[in-house]
């Protein structure tokens, strides 16, 4: 059918040229904060000592890293409509066990296993968090913030336990590699977390799961009509966001060859829900703007390293960080008046 | 007419460079009830915005008791004395009656605290005039919508406005109450105040309005007293079209021909929901529209939704294509061929975020996909498609729904349930809020389904929709199926009569 062609070639065609409003406008905030990021660093450039040493950026990406892989799994819950406030408890559980089971006797005698273990069963009790997370808001209802409250607290309480409360530090290379190793010059973790980015930016924009979740997000009661399989789709959701604050604990705990069940993720949910926000994310759900997330992650990195190296004491960045926070709430709300 | 209380000239208004309004006008007196009608996406909407402050005009003049006013906000709207009941509740229903009828104006004591006393005796009053009866301290939400819209009407006439402008005010009520609300409008009107009254009921106009000014295509047509026209000549002149042509051609696009309808597709006995549903007997066949007839609160809407599988069914059977089917949510409802077209399009049917695409391709999404990715080409074939056979009037398939009009925005629906190529389409509502001019196109689109040998089951309150387009009518009275009438041989008064009349003499006419 020679009509059908012709639509082919337009279809294909219009993925390319994409001149859509919403898309506009959402990139139109990206270019925005793009431009922020570069005023940023060429403002550095000026006025930062050494800041275009390798070792800067060595410094930056692996204090930011482990901030925007837990931040894109937020983001994909914040899509929901919901939030997960366990990202840092889970980080600590998953860091915590870590070492536990290389370091364990049976760890030891088979360091190879022993390490593929000290990887995947930290990052499957992660998973199951998110289950947990995921079913006490499909099933049983239970308010995303309430809900992952209870791991908020009690996922630290275990990690406590675990480790006996104290810092426990290990000796083992291949393990660290994950947080201290670089490839270009450049963290491995760094190099983990932007093809994390880009997995997940791909699976949000070309995959059936990313539109169920922008349309559970959008119209919860729409999207069930539709036949979308809502409870699935919010499951999923927190479980990826808690396996990628399981590897994040994973590589925390690599960088400091300890693990300290008290610090590990720390705050991370805010840090992690602040890059969202400043990226273009709306806590009321349906939009998902992974690029933006990690934009925000970035922003918001440099603006406390610029800060520091400046000798700003540490403490006024948390201010400098809320500041940032309201004004990209206030471009949100300003955006959707208009 | 003595000097007009408002008066709108020369009005222009362009959103990113398309005109909305290219040349309105509008002229209001003292004490009149004047309608503004048009079609979805004539302006209407866009020129009430500009009055109440919502929109800034990008050219013409605003006259507002003689004198130019430029109104910048809603409250400084409202402050001149124009109030505005809109299209959506606008209420908070977690809040109580009284809370939301003094939300914003609450009587204070001396000190400042909110005197709730006289606030429930001002809650009182108001609804005294519409004579109901409320729980002051009952939150909102738990009424029915019917209430609600009433209490929202209340509020707006409440404020002492000169000009209160109600946006489709009817589109939620019941007769009974349609009248309560002609009272209260009269009422208004003799203590002088002016209303102006957006509806798609012609019907409504005749009883209540003085004057009616028409607009399309973002310009006034026509205004003129309602005594001096016709509901033909106001169709004709909001869809730019011969009043004569139109006779021709009947007031909707259905036209009930011969009953060749095939196989039974869907069977009810005795279905029961844990929703008003009481007992529900039908059958709709293939090639086949069955009307559900009733008042508002009769079951129908809860009919669909037991058969859909949204409430849980507790009593009866139901057989889908002659097996016994057991369908427990939307998706075995879609799995077993069915599609349901909800009565509320903003809550239950678009993702306003959404492009029209993203939403017409929705449900058909995972026969799109393979390996859990889209097939994005495929997807904007199909969508291209369904904007030209539906007629979906949009900039392109990437803009997001929300910014197109009722009307447009229920034929994406559409669209989104006729992608699937269902073996029954249950329609709730299908031409409610939506203009004329799409309202005849939608009802063609889906009598060419059924031509086709889709099965239908149309919810409408209605009766033209019913009787030209159903071939077989079921009667629900309180959540039982009373009677069921065949076409050819509808009329509106037996149809009437069967929905009115007493359940008792009912029983042994049930089939």
């Amino acid at each position: 059918m020679s009509a059908q062609n012709s639509l082919t070639g337009r279809g294909l065609g219009g993925v390319g040229e994409a001149p859509a409003p919403r898309r506009s406008r959402l990139n139109r905030r990206l270019l925005g904060l793009a431009a922020a990021l570069l005023a940023l660093v060429l403002l550095n450039v000026a006025m930062t000592p050494n800041f275009l040493q390798l070792q800067t950026l060595a410094v930056n990406v692996s204090q930011v890293a482990p901030v925007v892989i837990v931040a894109l799994g937020m983001t994909l819950v914040i899509a929901t409509g919901g939030v997960d406030l366990s990202v840092g408890a889970v980080m600590a559980v998953a860091g915590a066990l870590a070492p536990l089971i290389f370091g364990s006797g049976w760890g030891v005698a088979n360091p190879g296993l022993g390490l593929a273990a000290a990887f995947v069963g930290p990052l499957l009790v992660a998973a199951a968090c998110g289950l947990f997370n995921g079913s006490l808001v499909s099933f049983l209802g239970v308010q995303p913030i309430i809900a992952t409250l209870i791991l908020f607290i009690s996922g630290r309480g275990v990690a406590l336990v675990l480790t006996n409360g104290n810092l426990q530090t290990f000796t083992n290379p291949s393990f660290t590699w994950l947080g201290t190793g670089r490839a270009l010059g450049i963290p491995v973790m760094g190099w983990i977390a932007l093809a994390l980015a880009l997995v997940v930016a791909v699976v949000v924009r070309k995959t059936i799961y990313g539109r169920y979740l922008l349309s559970v997000g959008g119209n919860e009661r729409a999207a069930s009509l539709a036949g979308t399989p809502v409870a699935t789709v919010k499951i999923w959701t927190y479980l990826i966001c808690s396996t990628l604050a399981g590897l994040a604990g994973l590589i925390v705990v690599a960088q400091n060859s300890a693990s300290d069940a008290a610090r590990i993720g720390n705050l991370m949910e805010l840090d992690a829900i602040a890059a969202a926000v400043v990226g273009g994310a709306a806590l009321s759900g349906g939009r998902a703007p992974i690029l933006g997330t990690l934009l925000g992650a970035l922003f918001i990195q440099l603006v406390g390293y610029t800060l520091v190296a400046n000798g700003v004491p540490d403490e006024a960045t948390f201010i400098v960080t809320a500041a940032i926070i309201v004004i990209a709430v206030w471009l949100q709300d300003s955006r959707r008046r208009t | 007419m003595a000097e007009s209380l408002l008066r709108m000239t020369g009005i222009q208004k362009a959103f990113a460079g398309v005109p909305a309004l290219r040349d309105a006008s509008l002229r209001i007196g003292p004490g009149e009830v004047h309608a503004l009608v048009g079609q979805n996406g004539a302006g209407k909407s866009t020129l009430i915005k500009i009055l109440t402050g919502v929109y800034r005009r990008d050219a013409g003049e605003v006259l507002w008791q003689g004198r130019p006013v430029d109104l910048k906000s809603p409250r400084e709207a409202q402050g001149a004395g124009i109030a505005t009941i809109y299209q959506e509740l606008t209420l908070v229903p977690q809040r109580t009656v009284t809370e939301n009828i003094v939300l914003g104006y609450e009587p204070r004591k001396p000190w400042g605290a909110i005197d709730w006393r006289a606030a429930d005796a001002r809650a009182r009053e108001v609804l005294s005039r519409f004579g109901i009866e409320l729980d002051l301290h009952r939150a909102l939400g738990s009424y029915p919508t019917a209430i609600q819209q009433l209490v929202a009407i209340g509020r707006a006439a409440s404020m002492e406005a000169k000009l209160l402008i109600m946006d489709e005010p009817t589109s939620s009520l019941d007769e009974k109450e349609v009248e309560t609300l002609f009272g209260v409008i009269r009422g208004l009107k003799a203590r002088g105040t002016s209303v102006l009254y957006v509806s798609h009921f012609l019907d409504e106009l005749f009883q209540v309005c003085d004057a009616v000014t028409i607009m399309r295509d973002g310009r006034t047509v026509g205004e003129t007293r309602i005594a001096d026209t016709t509901k033909l000549d106001l169709i004709a002149a909001m869809l730019g079209r011969d009043a004569e042509e139109i006779r021709a051609a009947g007031r909707t696009e259905f036209s009930v021909g011969e009953q060749r309808a095939g196989e039974v597709f869907l069977e009810a006995r005795h279905l029961a929901s844990d929703r008003r549903l009481k007992d529900l007997s039908l059958e709709v066949r293939a090639g086949e529209i069955v009307g559900l007839a009733g008042l508002l609160g009769s079951g129908r809407t809860e009919a669909a939704r037991a058969i859909f599988g949204l409430d849980r069914v507790t009593g009866g059977s139901l057989k889908v294509g002659a097996r016994a089917a057991r369908i427990r949510g939307p998706r075995d409802a879609v799995a077993a061929g069915m599609a349901y077209l909800s009565e509320d399009r903003k809550v239950e049917g678009i993702v306003p975020d959404l492009s029209v695409r993203e939403n017409l391709t929705l449900a058909l999404l995972p026969r799109l996909s393979r390996l859990g990715i889209v097939d994005e080409a495929r997807e904007r074939r199909v969508v291209e498609g369904f904007i030209k056979a539906l007629g979906i009037r949009t900039a392109d398939m990437d803009q997001p729904i929300r910014e197109l009009s009722g009307g447009n925005q229920q034929k994406v629906l559409l669209g989104r349930w006729l992608a699937l190529e269902p073996r029954l389409l249950i329609l709730d509502e299908p031409t409610r809020g939506v203009d004329v001019g799409a309202k005849l196109e939608i009802q063609s689109i889906i009598a060419k389904h059924v031509e086709q040998g889709c099965a239908v089951l149309l919810i409408s309150s209605e009766f033209e929709e019913l009787i030209e387009g159903a071939h077989n009518i079921v009667v629900l009275q309180e959540g039982r199926s009373v009677r069921r009438l065949s076409n050819p041989g509808v009329t509106e008064s037996r149809l009437i009569h069967a929905i009115a009349e007493q359940p008792d003499d009912a029983l042994e006419a049930a089939q």
